[in-house]
């Protein structure tokens, strides 16, 4: 006869503690706010799947969803197809590697605050070395704080310098765990460099790049820190990202009904591009 | 198909050499006939596989020539030799079909697509692959990507010489033979030069017409696998071909006689050379015979391998084994052994020192 007992919920309870505190009751901590409408004093009232329908129609949620797509998808192409151009270039034995690795492996280590701060110092048109130079050296008129354009191309610019190398050091994992026969064979059969990367090197790099561009996509689609230190979401709202725009409502206006409806629904748009992204790429394996 | 010529062939893989320990190939001179089966013999770091991939040119050697049909190609890449390699392992490229992977090799030479076509039928064909040419090859058990590893090899008609480094490595024991037997009809179909390299004898002996046998960067012996059975021409071949390996037993010479622990041991033939040198006997363990009289031995462990039984014994001093087909005796026990005359030889400083045939000493 099969012995029956309850024991093994007494070691899954821990884990089932601490999942609860960190992770259960936050998030229905905020679906219970995105239901219901607050003006202080801990009263609450119900309100239904009114602050979702009023949300999916206003145009400010939609722009600011808008920017944060148009930011992701820039620092993506720019970061994967550079990481790994880089990852190519870098050697494969000998003194260099562990020079290359460390110095690809700094801009991650920095904090996220003092990168934006940096980039933000970095760029000051009147003493920033960047600024400095391309206004009084080169004459090019540029100033993050006034000029939209310039505003993008600045957190664009950073979020490459500092992301970057996350992509090389996956893409170049990828590359080193590839056997040398496959170079051997791939030139006795007379592949020229551009086939050898596309079906040798890109193959056996897919799946490290699939978490490459997930955890890009993920960290890029959620950012805050740099851009709210570097441009706060100006000049005006242009660089206003999603997060930003929630900390606004949050924090800002306190309006924690419609801030809790926006974190789900930002929360489920990051998780569905995520799983159809990698259901997408793994569906052959 | 070409005969290749390997003149005066030295390899080192330091920048600046100092001695012979820092070759990896101490002068190899060396001719493979066109339309051979050769394999390529030795332990592990011997060397051989990079003389395998000095000729393919992966490898540009230190010093020397390589020759095919008597054009230098020292210096030539890869592809402009018109080579094929297996490799250890199937290489394959994931992302194609079968049909695709036999096709690259042709495809990047610029060979149009009827010849292609009808190239890699014949091929898959010859290997069995037909049925299966449009599967995707990352999805093909490991013996199929090696054969279609071999295909790729042999799916261009210029080729000169296909190369297996060690090719069934990674194939499980019931397919070795499949594929071993595999490749010898391969060989006698495309009639292509073809080298085998191998540190399984049993490999080395049922593919090649001609085995060479390397160690530390020289070749020791070369020829038939009956003549290294047979004759070994230095120790280490004894040793290595055989299961278990031809007994090695440390002797003296004085006047062209051989002493075993002071007891006369009789050889095939004359004794060349004088008495100096490290002189040793060698006898493989299938002509040690056990019976009533001869050298006086001691029985360590018996071995009942299948077919026969391998017994250890101790002469004296020294480890000496036997294969004996009938019942063995049993551990512990006092016998008698003699070796077959003309089965016995006199090695001097590893190298082969009777000669057969004549009256022995």
């Amino acid at each position: 006869m099969k012995t029956v007992n309850q024991k093994a919920w007494f070691f899954v309870l821990p884990v089932m503690l601490l999942v609860a505190f960190n992770a259960l009751i936050p998030i229905m901590t905020v679906v219970n706010y995105s239901v219901q409408e607050t003006f202080g004093n801990n009263l609450f009232f119900w309100e239904g799947l009114g602050w979702f329908e009023k949300l999916l129609n206003s145009p400010r949620f939609y722009s600011a969803l808008g920017r944060q797509f148009f930011f992701t998808f820039s620092i993506l192409a720019i970061e994967v197809p550079l990481g790994i151009m880089i990852a190519l270039a870098m050697p494969k034995k000998g003194f260099w590697v562990p020079v290359c690795l460390v110095t690809m492996a700094l801009p991650m280590l920095i904090p996220w605050n003092v990168v934006g701060a940096m980039w933000n110092i970095f760029t000051l048109p009147d003493i920033g070395l960047l600024g400095y130079f391309l206004n009084s050296v080169l004459g090019i008129s540029y100033d993050m704080t006034q000029d939209p354009v310039a505003a993008w191309a600045t957190i664009i610019i950073m979020d490459v310098w500092h992301w970057t190398s996350l992509v090389v050091l996956l893409s170049y994992a990828g590359l080193v765990s590839i056997p040398d026969a496959y170079y051997q064979a791939a030139k006795i059969d007379g592949a020229s460099n551009w086939a050898v990367f596309r079906f040798i090197q890109l193959p056996k790099m897919k799946n490290v790049l699939t978490i490459a561009i997930l955890l890009r996509f993920m960290d890029s689609f959620n950012i805050y820190t740099e851009p709210f230190v570097l441009t706060g979401g100006g000049p005006g709202n242009s660089t206003t990202l999603l997060s930003i725009d929630l900390v606004k409502i949050a924090l800002g206006q306190f309006d924690l009904g419609p801030a809790a409806a926006m974190s789900l629904i930002y929360f489920a748009i990051t998780l569905l591009v995520s799983w159809v992204f990698y259901t997408l790429m793994t569906k052959d394996d | 198909m070409a005969k290749i010529t390997l003149s005066n062939l030295r390899h080192s893989y330091n920048e600046a050499p100092t001695g012979p320990e820092d070759y990896a190939l101490k002068s190899i001179d060396l001719d493979w006939d066109d339309g051979g089966a050769y394999a390529l013999l030795g332990p592990s770091g011997c060397g051989k596989s990079t003389l395998l991939n000095i000729i393919s040119g992966l490898l540009i050697p230190s010093e020397g020539r390589v020759l095919f049909d008597d054009r230098d190609v020292t210096d030539l890449p890869p592809d402009q030799r018109n080579i094929a390699q297996v490799f250890q392992f199937p290489v394959i490229y994931d992302t194609m079909t079968a049909f695709d992977n036999l096709a690259f090799p042709l495809r990047n030479r610029g060979v149009d697509e009827a010849t292609v076509k009808r190239r890699v039928n014949e091929v898959a064909e010859m290997l069995e692959l037909s049925d299966m040419l449009g599967n995707r090859a990352s999805g093909l058990s490991p013996d199929n990507k090696q054969k279609i590893s071999m295909g790729r090899g042999l799916v261009r008609e210029d080729v000169n010489v296909v190369m297996f480094d060690e090719p069934l490595t990674v194939i499980d024991p019931h397919l070795k033979w499949k594929l071993r037997s595999k490749l010898k009809e391969l060989h006698q179909k495309v009639r292509a030069t073809m080298i085998y390299v191998t540190h399984d004898q049993t490999e080395a002996l049922t593919f090649a017409d001609q085995v060479v046998v390397m160690q530390d960067g020289e070749i020791v012996q070369i020829g038939t696998p009956v003549d290294l059975f047979d004759r070994p021409a230095h120790t280490f071949v004894g040793h290595f071909i055989g299961s278990p390996g031809m007994n090695v037993l440390a002797c003296d010479v004085r006047d062209g006689r051989a002493f075993l622990d002071g007891e006369h041991v009789a050889l095939e033939g004359p004794v060349t050379g004088g008495s100096e040198g490290l002189t040793q006997i060698g006898i493989r363990p299938e002509f040690v015979t056990i019976g009533p009289q001869g050298l006086a031995a001691t029985v360590r462990k018996v071995s009942d391998i299948g077919r026969h039984n391998v017994i250890d014994l101790m002469l004296g001093g020294t480890r000496v084994r036997a294969i004996s087909e009938g019942d063995a005796p049993d551990p512990g026990s006092q016998v008698f052994v003699s070796f077959r005359q003309d089965q016995t030889r006199l090695y001097r400083d590893g190298w082969i020192s009777t000669t057969a045939g004549g009256q022995g000493a």
